[in-house]
């Protein structure tokens, strides 16, 4: 198991490489990504159970599916970083016959990746499917899915939260990155959805809060305990409080940076707040 | 010609239950998912005796493909279930994401296709999925046409790897293919030898092709009729090999002109041997309500209507 420092720097040099990749072919989404950062290094690093290498089928792993595919930057630094495929195929993020499409996607094979994702509110529907098959299979381990607040107003989802309290799909931990920013705006100025959880629980979900939301030893206490809720008959929900472009100050406390990528003279603001630890691609 | 006879009226979507009767007992990792169309669908013998592969998903059909595309990830077979205009319009991006872009082994299978649900209207009578279901890369498209083909292909497509759209009805009609045949995806099957005019026939139009051919028989008119129970991938071969020897055809189907069988023909041919096609088709239009016999005939898709067109293409070839 790493230490907190050891998943500090691990952190650092994720949000590296979501800067680099955006600004290397100007697009791509840093905001949302900076902002997940410390969940994807805690659910890859310290949380999941993984195996070796990939397949399709994860038998008698955790499973993890990204909703809010765009994203995609930060999924592949920790999927790089974890083993799954070389960290210098980071360079072809965005690029013409890259493995790292704009949206993350099985198309193209890049190991990690079970589930295209990009057009919103598919994902949860996804992973309960998962989340049936494994209880099929006799398999107890666990799957876990990541939404942004946003995405929270595409009807599917509400099938799928619906379905999942229904048919007490309780082998699932569905988090959502509370930013309370969507392209347009505020999630409150685009459209109000009120209290998050009380519909989550409103609909017989198990919900927690996660404060700190880009705190790894928070956000892993916070995996543990929705962990310890499985298996009780409900799902489980984490609402991951966190701050859009978290670590890279002036992409923080707005919507601005959801989808725009940094110059060179903010790639190099952005690099010298957040030092190489693991070392650049 | 050759003869074929009815064994009996029946509906097809029967088929399609008789079939997941079948995997049931033959293929424990079928699946069926179905959003609140259990009997419709002939789900009922499945959902009794294996309730444990039977996922009901209410009214909700974007989230019962999502799901299916996911109960994939460790190795099951999900048919996922719903009329047609539900199974395929209402959650056109789910399939294209989350199934054929993601390339997930789900069988989305479709009853009360076409005009011949009849005095439902417009609303359920989807005359646009062929064309919506070809269109997305790697999907496998099959309109069988009776009972009998309906239960093989449902049986034959759990063991393709691959996203397949299977499109059945609701209507009584002839079942005069084998029973219990082998069904083999994408290969067509010549009913009937002729040399004057191909028919390309899907569906429940199938049958009507064949009275087709019998009534132009007794005016000289020798009809080739195949049964292209595949729309994608379209048998090639089969279809260039018998325009070589009569040089015109007809193409019926129970869909719109605009993205079905006909024009995956028009295609072919405009790319390797261009000969005068008709279409038995609907012509850019909703339907209505009234009895599947009445619809038929309003909207030109029953054998009159073939013998006609075979004259149309006739006059000109």
């Amino acid at each position: 198991m790493p230490n907190t420092k050891q998943l500090e720097d691990f952190v650092s040099q994720v949000r590296r490489d979501i800067v680099r990749q955006v600004h290397q072919v100007s697009s791509g989404h840093p905001g949302g990504s900076l902002g997940c950062t410390e969940f994807f290094v805690a659910l890859y690093q310290e949380v999941m159970k993984r195996k070796e290498g990939f397949d399709m089928d994860g038998k008698d792993e955790d499973l993890f599916f990204l909703s809010n595919g765009h994203i995609s930057p930060v999924f592949y630094s920790v999927l790089a970083r974890s083993g799954y495929f070389p960290v210098e195929e980071l360079n072809t993020f965005r690029k013409i016959d890259s493995r790292l499409q704009g949206h993350p996607t099985t198309h193209e094979g890049l190991p990690g990746i079970r589930i295209a994702s990009g057009s919103l509110g598919q994902g949860m529907s996804v992973a309960l499917g998962a989340a049936q098959t494994k209880k099929l299979n006799g398999d107890d381990s666990l799957v876990y899915s990541l939404h942004g607040d946003g995405e929270l107003q595409e009807g599917q989802n509400w099938e799928a939260i619906l379905y999942a309290a229904g048919n007490k799909v309780d082998n699932l931990i569905a988090t959502i990155d509370l930013n309370g920013q969507q392209i347009d705006g505020s999630t409150d100025d685009v459209l109000n959805m009120g209290s998050v959880r009380a519909k989550f629980e409103a609909f017989g979900w198990d919900v927690l809060d996660v404060e700190k939301g880009n705190d790894i030893e928070a956000i892993i206490a916070g995996l543990n305990e929705a962990k310890s809720r499985t298996g009780k008959g409900k799902p489980v929900c984490i609402l991951l409080h966190t701050i859009m472009g978290h670590g890279v100050d002036f992409m923080m406390n707005g919507h601005a940076w959801h989808g725009k990528a940094p110059n060179d003279e903010q790639l190099e603001k952005a690099l010298a707040q957040n030092p190489e630890t693991l070392g650049d691609y | 010609m050759k003869k074929f006879t009815n064994s009996g009226n029946i509906d097809t979507r029967s088929g399609f239950g008789a079939g997941m009767d079948e995997l049931g007992k033959t293929h424990e990792d079928v699946v069926a998912l179905c959003a609140d169309l259990t009997g419709s669908l002939k789900l009922n013998d499945f959902a009794k005796n294996h309730p444990e592969r039977f996922f009901q998903t209410g009214i909700a059909e974007a989230n019962m493909i999502g799901m299916a595309a996911g109960m994939t990830i460790g190795g099951k077979i999900p048919y996922a279930t719903s009329f047609a205009n539900f199974a395929t319009g209402r959650v056109y991006d789910q399939i294209r994401q989350s199934v054929a872009y993601s390339g997930k082994n789900v069988k989305i299978c479709a009853s009360h296709a076409g005009l011949t649900l009849g005095e439902d209207g417009a609303t359920h009578q989807i005359l646009e999925d062929l064309g919506l279901m070809k269109m997305l890369p790697g999907m496998t498209v099959i309109n069988p046409c009776d009972f009998n083909q309906t239960k093989a292909a449902t049986i034959a497509i759990a063991d393709h790897d691959g996203p397949v759209y299977l499109r059945f009805g609701r209507p009584s009609v002839p079942n005069f293919t084998e029973a219990d045949g082998k069904f083999e995806i994408g290969k067509a099957l010549h009913l009937v030898e002729g040399s004057d005019v191909t028919i390309l026939a899907t569906g429940h139009l199938v049958w009507h092709a064949l009275e087709a051919a019998e009534a132009l028989e007794e005016k000289g008119i020798s009809a080739e009729v195949i049964n292209i129970h595949t729309i994608k991938p379209l048998d090639d071969e089969a279809i260039l090999n018998s325009i070589k020897k009569t040089r015109c055809v007809v193409t019926c189907e129970e869909h719109n002109y605009l993205g079905g069988l006909g024009e995956s023909v028009s295609g072919l041919l405009a790319k390797n041997d261009p000969v005068y096609q008709e279409f038995v088709a609907t012509n850019d239009t909703f339907g209505e309500s009234g009895t599947p016999a009445q619809l038929m005939e309003k909207y030109g898709l029953n054998t009159k209507s073939i013998v006609e067109a075979v004259n149309r293409v006739l006059a000109k070839k």
